[in-house]
């Protein structure tokens, strides 16, 4: 049907029947799981009569550590749905043998293949980046505050449209079956009619657009509000990571939206970019997916290794070793990560010539990535190096992610790719890096300022638990699939034959899995612990590790204006150095007022709004999708007129609460 | 008027400059979104499925026409600002009431064209080449939509409430908004039009 036919004639609720309420078993179940919960949730809070709470001091909150932890508890929350998606395909892999079928219908499995990546990708690793750099970048850069708060606020509330549209689509409807990157022509309206593929659209159209906003919003932060004296070449490393990352949300993530943006057109108008006849070409959506999608693996990782620099010479007792090496570095690779993005599909036939060149980038992206390993390394050499679990991490790091980035570099091959190209070796190798590199380094990242965040530290033991659970994990689950790519097993596969002989690898890789669920088990066991035993680990000091950077030079956690006088940094590891000069803590100061930003609900009203206007867009029911848009453009009037956004702290107010926090560390 | 420019203590934090900057960044991430479409319709403008081209179906004196409004609109909202905290209200709405007629016409052209073109049947259905060609268009368009909304929304605040900073911040980043909808359309121009004419 035309598109502006389609509008006409359109019903009440559009595309939305009762069949697609109408589940099977399997995915009835989560659904009514997820849907227990919330009810559980609800009248859990109305029980303890926390509403009022959760609205002024959470919901609404403009504190850009709030919006962090916020941010946190979506991406574990999602973590877990993710890894319950990976262990239901390994589960299928070895019951869907020979004559057996296994418990996945096909559609439900491809489903499942679908949400997964999306999940890990969008809503798993972009929460977690976008909650780090919430709760560390202005702590670690001397500010009050980022530089657009109400702006990040809306950032996570779109963001979490993002993530409840895809768990609408378990209950409501069905979800997309055409892969993370979702190619045409199979996501075009003639394969994929119904609602799956606009489910994945616009979930991540829409939290696309948030991560866009705190990309521009970082990057004026850390461009605008450093403390003084903190030159770029001063920054900590961490803040280098960031700065290049925001540099490719922010050259990348508009192609994304473009691209989203055109398929959905043909989708809902009937227009022909992509589709396989009219003169539409599918490989365009390839190329660009690509062009977003390869700065978008950067986009990951930096942060994880910005983390793993801090980590590594904060636990060293030691400056990082080749700063201004590592700063190159990171920059080589942000740019280089743009001209990669054919190396994902080398198999195009663009020709040797162009497969060549891309396939040579790709492998001198390997040199910088090289570099900081070797950084990371010399630093650790002839340090004092403590066993901590953020270094167990780092440790377990070099191992996988080297595993994962030298097999990368032989895919960059380009007739190598062709025999391995969308076989379980790619697989093995993505996850190798992602996990490796991503997973380890926000989990170091979450160990070391976990205390910072929160006021104490966690359990050490279940810490070191949980590490090797997931180390042994990722290489039992992983090492098995580069055999199996190399044996010719295809990726998202839901059935093979016996004959095959692969079913012994696939069983070890689904060890493997039980073995990370295990690891997770005594991650969730060692937050729970901590929680219950703060008192025993509480960090009064704010400094619990001999730390380098600013950040611990603030209380833990950090009062809502994060310092009561902005720090004066002098050198690198400005911390480090304001110690060894005596530094003599927090005191007497003379404060001064300040202005810290209002509550504001218009982010969350934005945010509901938005997830009606997706529903309706996925749904067609073009009436409610025009009545949100309007009604979300008049949200941004009423914010466009408000004028008094900033409230003023006082300077005796200040060192009231600064005597209170004071007294309350004493007792 | 109301507020003064705020005194920070802490000299960083210096929010005029911070939304400013944070604007012109949002604009070049703009400007790929445009680019990622330029590049689309590069690829895909030979695609006509055995439709008419270009070539057959673009006027550029209509075009040339559209791009030299909108540069009289540009010029206009540039004066708008010169001299602003110092100009009587009445000649800052003078110049915006410019801005919004000449970009109200510029977007009246730009659908009736659209209206031509679907009226000989040639819509974004008809093939790959049109689909490019209304989406960067239609793109173009709605942005162009937009900056006639915050004009209106703009307009009404600096009347009710006087030139504020808070007003003239927001003037200033329309003014750089409008001038980089200008910028887009010469490409526009050059790449769909002038091109296309060949």
């Amino acid at each position: 049907m035309s598109g502006l036919a389609a509008i006409q004639t359109s019903d009440i609720f559009g595309r939305l029947t009762w069949d697609a309420f109408k589940h099977d078993a399997i995915e009835a179940s989560v659904g009514v799981g997820t849907l227990l919960l919330m009810v559980f949730l609800i009248v859990f809070l109305t029980y303890k009569k926390r509403w009022h709470w959760l609205w002024n001091e959470w919901l609404t909150s403009l504190d850009h550590k709030k919006i962090g932890i916020m941010y946190l508890i979506v991406s574990g929350s999602m973590l877990f749905k993710g890894i319950v998606d990976a262990a239901m395909m390994r589960a299928q892999q070895i019951l869907s043998v020979g004559d057996s079928f296994g418990y996945l219908s096909a559609p439900h499995y491809q489903q499942i293949f679908t949400a997964h990546g999306t999940t890990m990708v969008f809503f798993v690793a972009m929460g977690f980046i976008a909650g780090i750099f919430n709760i560390i970048v202005p702590l670690q850069i001397g500010a009050r505050d980022v530089a657009f708060p109400f702006l990040n606020s809306l950032s996570f509330w779109l963001f979490t449209v993002g993530v409840g549209l895809l768990m609408v689509s378990l209950m409501i409807g069905n979800f997309s079956g055409t892969g993370w990157v979702g190619y045409p022509p199979l996501s075009g309206l003639k394969y994929s009619p119904d609602v799956g593929v606009d489910y994945w659209i616009w979930s991540l159209q829409i939290s696309g657009v948030g991560t866009l906003l705190t990309g521009i919003n970082f990057f004026v932060t850390i461009f605008k509000m450093r403390c003084p004296g903190m030159t770029l070449m001063k920054m900590p490393m961490f803040i280098w990571a960031v700065l290049n990352t925001l540099v490719l949300i922010a050259f990348s993530f508009p192609i994304l939206t473009a691209t989203l943006g055109m398929l959905s057109l043909d989708r809902m108008l009937g227009m022909h970019f992509f589709t396989s006849d009219f003169g539409g070409n599918p490989m365009m959506y390839v190329n660009l997916i690509w062009a977003w999608g390869h700065p978008e693996v950067y986009i990951l990782v930096l942060p994880a290794f910005g983390i793993f620099s801090e980590v590594v010479a904060t636990f060293s007792s030691k400056r990082l070793f080749g700063y201004v090496s590592m700063v190159w570095a990171i920059a080589a690779i942000t740019f280089l990560s743009f001209i990669v993005w054919l190396h994902h599909f080398f198999t195009m036939g663009a020709g040797p010539k162009v497969n060549a060149f891309f396939g040579i980038m790709t492998m001198v992206i390997a040199i910088p990535t090289g570099v900081k390993i070797f950084n990371w390394l010399f630093t650790m050499y002839r340090g004092r190096v403590q066993f901590t679990t953020p270094i167990l991490w780092f440790l377990g790091f070099v191992i996988i992610f080297t595993i994962g980035g030298m097999d990368g570099v032989l895919m960059a091959v380009a007739p190598v790719d062709f025999q391995v190209h969308n076989s379980l070796f790619l697989i093995a190798h993505f996850h190798s890096v992602a996990i490796g590199g991503v997973l380890f380094g926000f989990f170091a990242g979450y160990t070391y300022w976990f205390p910072k965040i929160f006021g104490f530290k966690l359990d050490e033991k279940l810490g070191e638990y949980a590490f090797f659970c997931w180390f042994f994990g990722v290489l039992a689950a992983f090492i098995p699939l580069y055999v199996l790519g190399l044996m010719g097993a295809t990726r998202r596969l839901d059935h093979y034959d016996a004959s095959t002989g692969w079913f012994p690898l696939f069983a070890i890789a689904a060890f493997g899995v039980l073995l990370v669920l295990v690891g997770i088990g005594f991650q969730v066991h060692q937050l729970l612990y901590s929680i219950k035993h703060r008192r025993k680990n509480r960090d009064i000091t704010g400094d619990p590790w001999n730390g380098r950077t600013l950040e611990w030079s603030t209380l833990s956690p950090p009062p809502f204006y994060n310092f009561a006088v902005i720090p004066q940094a002098d050198a690198r590891d400005a911390f480090w150095e304001m110690k060894k000069e005596g530094w003599k803590g927090r005191g007497d100061e003379p404060y001064e007022e300040i202005h810290m930003p209002k509550n504001s609900p218009l982010g969350v009203f934005i945010g509901g709004l938005s997830m009606a206007l997706g529903f309706a867009l996925v749904w067609h029911i073009f009436w409610l999708a025009a009545l949100s848009l309007l009604a979300i453009l008049a949200c941004i009037i009423v914010r466009l007129s408000e004028e008094h956004t900033e409230y003023t702290l006082s300077a005796s107010e200040m060192k009231r609460i600064e005597k209170e926090i004071e007294k309350r560390h004493h007792t | 008027m109301t507020a003064h420019p705020k005194k920070y203590p802490d000299p960083h934090h210096d929010v005029a400059s911070n939304t400013i900057f944070g604007f012109w960044v949002y604009l070049m991430t703009d400007c790929v979104l445009f680019g990622a479409l330029f590049a689309t319709y590069a690829v895909l403008h030979n695609s006509t499925y055995g439709g008419p081209t270009a070539h057959e179906l673009f006027n550029l004196p209509f075009s040339l026409a559209e791009s030299l409004i909108l540069l009289v609109s540009s010029f206009t909202c540039g004066m708008a600002l010169v001299n602003a905290p110092n100009k009587p209200l009445r000649r800052i709405l003078l110049w915006l009431g410019a801005t919004f007629l000449l970009g109200a016409v510029f977007m009246g052209m730009e659908l009736s064209e659209f209206r031509r073109l679907i009226s000989e049947g040639n819509t974004w259905e008809s093939n790959a080449f049109l689909s490019s060609y209304f989406t960067l268009i239609g793109t173009h368009g709605l942005h162009i939509i937009a900056g006639l909304m915050m004009l209106v929304v703009f307009a009404i605040q600096m009347v009710r409430r006087g030139l504020n900073p808070f007003i003239l911040r927001r003037l200033t980043c329309l003014k750089m908004y409008w001038n980089f909808l200008y910028l887009i359309w010469i490409f526009t121009f050059t790449i769909v039009y002038l091109i296309g004419a060949k």
